[in-house]
């Protein structure tokens, strides 16, 4: 496999610009499609927002597909779905990306759209409603009216992290939402939706030099603007074990997760991906360690996860980010038997490290797993993107395969010895109100 | 709020030169048909098999009609699901995730009361060994009793993570409601029938349906095909019987009646899931009615949509789409709305369904469901797992790479008059369901709305 060749530009606005040009363009037989992933990304996450005004991040991602200078409401979607693409936002601890992914015919269209509400959305009052009472009902759907809602996302960074920046939810209390103004939107956009603090990524079939001069003429009058220093949301390690606990009332069994911090991301990369790596020999397959002592040996679990990263993957945030491990337990077991056992293979792998077929297991398939992932288009734009905006080099994407076959036992042994009790959280979910978990539907 | 002068809203959207114009698409681009093979083999296993992408992977689908009519038949088959990649004379569990892992590959097994779907994947180097593994699952799995009980006592637990979730509920409930008591409508396995299944059922069930002819194994990725299937017919020729896998029997047509209230104590959303007969995709008027169903509720720019989310702010999504089995097809209306506008919700919805049937949809609305259909097509098959499950899912009706090549090209020859006809199925009366939720909160409102039948 060829890796994709990355071309930069940077606008004289400050926009950042990666292009990822297939690299089996016009190979016959491939059967590679004729499609681009188009991105941007925004330096501004949901650990940027306020005080008073939790899930604002998330909710003006809403509001960037409202309509701009050029496009009433709902034109966005119907011009992107009606060119035969598809389209989305997400909103993450240090960024918010919107991305396009289409027929390489509708390139220059994605671009227009991008550029058009960069420079002059449309932030009016009634969408602000609208959109408002739209996330209330993601909310209901992702957290409130389901069991293990907002595990362990939301419910774990209060009880690890001491600041308002790390520890409040990101997706927003109902009282903040329904009292963010239009002018608080306004105040947002100036501040954090500058050129100059947003990485554009372009991939797939296209041309590098036509689809440079695209961008030129789309997104170069988008007039530059201050980009505000980015704040660190450093905080202490935690000076001892850190408990809270958590009443889910649809929640069918118990369940625990416990947060550990981890290594900077961007300046501690090695040991970072130390942690990644530890994270596949303790979870990931059958043979992996916690499934097989917790969940095949000992029958403690049901099910059990470990991972970097809150929101499901690693090297998706600056520093600090979270080292999980999560588990869903029956009654008869105690949390504390459950936690001890994790212990216990922490300590193990700290004492002898993992065996060499382990960490060769855990190589072929994270090799093998990101060449899947960056199979499709649009992983691969955002991947690109994020990994650009946070690391300051997308091509980091394509060395992680090397990197992690780089990672020694002597690493990962580090990390687990690293993960000590004394410097962590642990969330116990209980199941409440009994009558809903077992289906209610008479 | 975050700093002390900024611009307006009105000031940020406005610009000194004014709204822009909308650049026109370029000239579409064609990819090119990728080398493909699609045969049976002695066995009756049907293989297709697919060069796609650059990757260095291998993608591998394998579907078998696993359908039962015992009451018990979900709860074996389930367990079967869980235990079929738990070890062989040759492998136990721990080896078969090593040996997949040296390959960077992956298999697992699902089942639902049509198929036993097999998923991998691994590095188009390791298929070989992929096929190795699975080919020992089928013909060697010896199921240990203390890998089939350890899976039943989890199987138990986490059906009952299963039936806390909402939507798993809506599911169960609208099965019942439109199909009785049809082998189709038990997706999740009652608790108590795992419980009581034993290692020596699950053999015998493996024996007697985990059976090539009558199934269908898709390879996509950066391999040759015909050395894949190759590869197949080396490593599957144990794998035979003379019987055939077992397919569900055809469903009874989905008739349109009352939508139900079903009552979930302390929900603080109602799940809404209607549903009412549409057409296989063999059928000659489907391209149209895939068209018509975009138009209603298919995709984010459709009237149901545009309505219930982005005028009303009712619901964070709402979906129409098609659910296949062979030889049929039904469409299905989902969206999930706070209590307070439950109602409401059903209101609109069975507005935009008269709607549909009434107001044919205009030629721009047909345009833009037109064109969505054929990039979306274009961009979900681009990656090899996209190809792989299309082309599973296709090959379940008895329709291969050809079908998917041409259906473009059906889609370009409908006229806004065949979307028109195809809408007129979208009728209220044609539809039924059920609505999950706090009956307390939502009984008052459903009464008077009407068509509901309350617990």
């Amino acid at each position: 496999m060829v890796e994709p060749q990355l071309h930069r530009v940077t606008l004289p606005n400050g926009l950042r610009v990666v292009l990822a040009p297939d690299s089996a363009a016009g190979r016959a037989s491939s059967g590679q499609a004729p499609v681009v992933g188009v991105s941007v990304h925004y330096d501004v996450g949901f650990r940027s927002e306020p005080e008073g005004r939790t899930g604002f991040a998330h909710l003006f991602e809403h509001l960037m597909f409202q309509g701009s200078e050029s496009l009433e409401k709902l034109a966005h979607f119907r011009h992107v779905q009606g060119s035969g693409g598809t389209f989305n936002g997400s909103t993450h601890q240090d960024y918010t990306d919107y991305y396009q992914v289409l027929p390489s015919a509708a390139l220059e269209r994605a671009l227009f759209l991008e550029a058009d509400r960069m420079r002059a959305p449309k932030i009016t009052e009634e969408n602000l409603r609208n959109q408002v009472d739209v996330v209330k009902e993601e909310i209901r759907l992702n957290v409130l009216n389901r069991p293990y809602g907002g595990f362990p996302w939301i419910l774990l960074p209060p009880v690890l992290y001491s600041t308002f920046a790390n520890a409040h939810n990101g997706y927003g209390d109902f009282t903040d939402l329904e009292q963010a103004t239009v002018d608080d939107c306004a105040a947002f956009f100036d501040t954090f939706y500058a050129p100059g603090n947003a990485v554009l990524t372009i991939v797939g079939d296209i041309d590098v030099e036509q689809t440079i001069d695209l961008v030129n003429k789309h997104f170069g009058d988008v007039p530059a603007r201050d980009v505000p220093p980015r704040p660190s949301f450093a905080e202490p390690f935690p000076a001892g074990e850190l408990r809270g606990k958590h009443a889910d009332p649809h929640a069918p069994l118990p369940a625990v997760a416990l947060g550990h911090r981890l290594p900077d991301p961007v300046s501690e990369l090695d040991a970072y991906l130390a942690n990644v790596v530890l994270a596949a020999i303790l979870s990931d397959g059958d043979a992996s360690r916690l499934q097989q002592r917790l969940v095949y040996q000992d029958t403690l679990v049901v099910d059990v996860h470990a991972g970097c990263g809150l929101m499901g993957a690693p090297l998706d945030a600056r520093d600090p980010d979270t080292f999980t491990v999560t588990a869903i337990h029956t009654p008869e077991v105690e949390l504390d038997r459950v936690v001890g056992a994790i212990d216990e293979e922490l300590e193990k792998l700290a004492t002898d490290g993992p065996s060499a077929d382990e960490l060769s297991r855990v190589t072929a398939r994270w090799a093998a797993s990101l060449y899947r992932e960056h199979d499709r288009v649009v992983t691969r734009t955002l991947d690109l993107g994020s990994a650009e905006l946070l690391h300051g080099r997308a091509e980091l994407i394509s060395d992680l395969p090397k990197l992690i076959g780089k990672v020694s036992a002597e690493g990962v042994a580090s990390a687990a010895k690293a993960l000590r009790p004394d410097a962590r959280a642990v969330l116990e979910i209980e199941p409440a109100g009994d009558e809903n978990a077992t289906g209610g539907a008479a | 709020m975050t700093r002390a002068t900024h611009r307006s809203a009105e000031e940020i959207g406005r610009t000194e030169l004014g709204p822009r114009s909308l650049p026109p698409l370029g000239e579409p681009r064609i990819g090119r048909a990728p080398a493909a093979v699609d045969t049976v083999l002695d066995n009756g296993l049907r293989v297709i098999a697919v060069r796609h992408g650059v990757v260095p992977m291998v993608e591998l689908r394998l579907r078998i009609p696993f359908a039962g009519a015992e009451q018990k038949h979900p709860a074996r088959a389930e367990l079967l699901a869980e235990a079929l990649l738990t070890g062989t004379e040759r492998r136990n569990r721990v080896q078969v995730d090593t040996d997949l892992a040296a390959v960077g590959g992956d298999l697992h097994a699902t089942v639902d009361p049509e198929r036993l779907s097999i998923t991998g994947d691994a590095l188009a180097t390791g298929l070989d060994t992929l096929l190795d593994v699975l080919a020992d699952a089928l013909t060697g799995a010896v199921y240990r009793d203390t890998e089939v009980e350890g899976e039943r006592a989890r199987l138990v637990e986490r059906i009952a993570v299963a039936r806390s979730q909402p939507r798993v509920i809506a599911r169960e409930e609208l099965q019942r409601h439109r199909y009785g008591d049809h082998p189709f409508v038990r997706e999740v396995p009652q608790a108590e029938d795992v419980a009581e299944v034993s290692v020596e059922e699950v053999r015998t069930l493996h024996r007697e349906a985990v059976l090539p002819r009558g199934s269908v194994l898709a390879m996509v990725g950066d391999i040759d095909p015909d050395q894949a299937v190759a590869a197949v017919e080396r490593n599957l020729a144990g794998w035979q019987s003379e019987d055939t896998a077992r397919e569900l029997p055809s469903l009874p047509a989905v008739r349109g009646g009352d939508v139900r209230l079903v009552h979930r104590p302390g929900a603080v959303q109602s799940q809404l899931r209607f549903s009412a007969q549409a057409l296989p995709r063999t059928d000659p008027q489907y391209p149209a009615l895939q068209i018509a169903n975009l138009v209603f509720g298919g995709y984010f720019s459709s009237r149901l949509v545009e309505n219930i989310r982005e005028d009303k702010g009712y619901t964070y999504g709402a979906h129409s789409s098609f659910e296949f089995t062979r030889g049929n097809g039904t469409v299905l209306v989902d969206a999930d709305t706070a209590s307070e506008v439950t109602a409401a919700a059903l209101l609109e919805t069975r507005y935009e369904l008269a709607r549909l049937a009434l107001v044919p949809p205009t030629e721009s609305e047909v345009e833009s469901a037109r064109q969505y259909a054929i990039g979306s097509l274009l961009t979900s098959t681009a990656s090899q797992s996209g190809m792989a499950s299309t082309l599973v899912a296709l090959a379940a009706a008895g329709l291969g790479q050809d079908w998917l090549l041409a259906h473009p090209e059906r889609l370009r020859a409908i006229t806004v008059e065949q979307v028109g006809e195809a809408a007129r199925r979208f009728t209220p009366t044609a539809f039924t369901g059920v609505v999950v939720g706090d009956a307390d909160k939502l009984a008052d409102q459903l009464r008077l709305l009407g068509g509901v039948v309350l617990p």
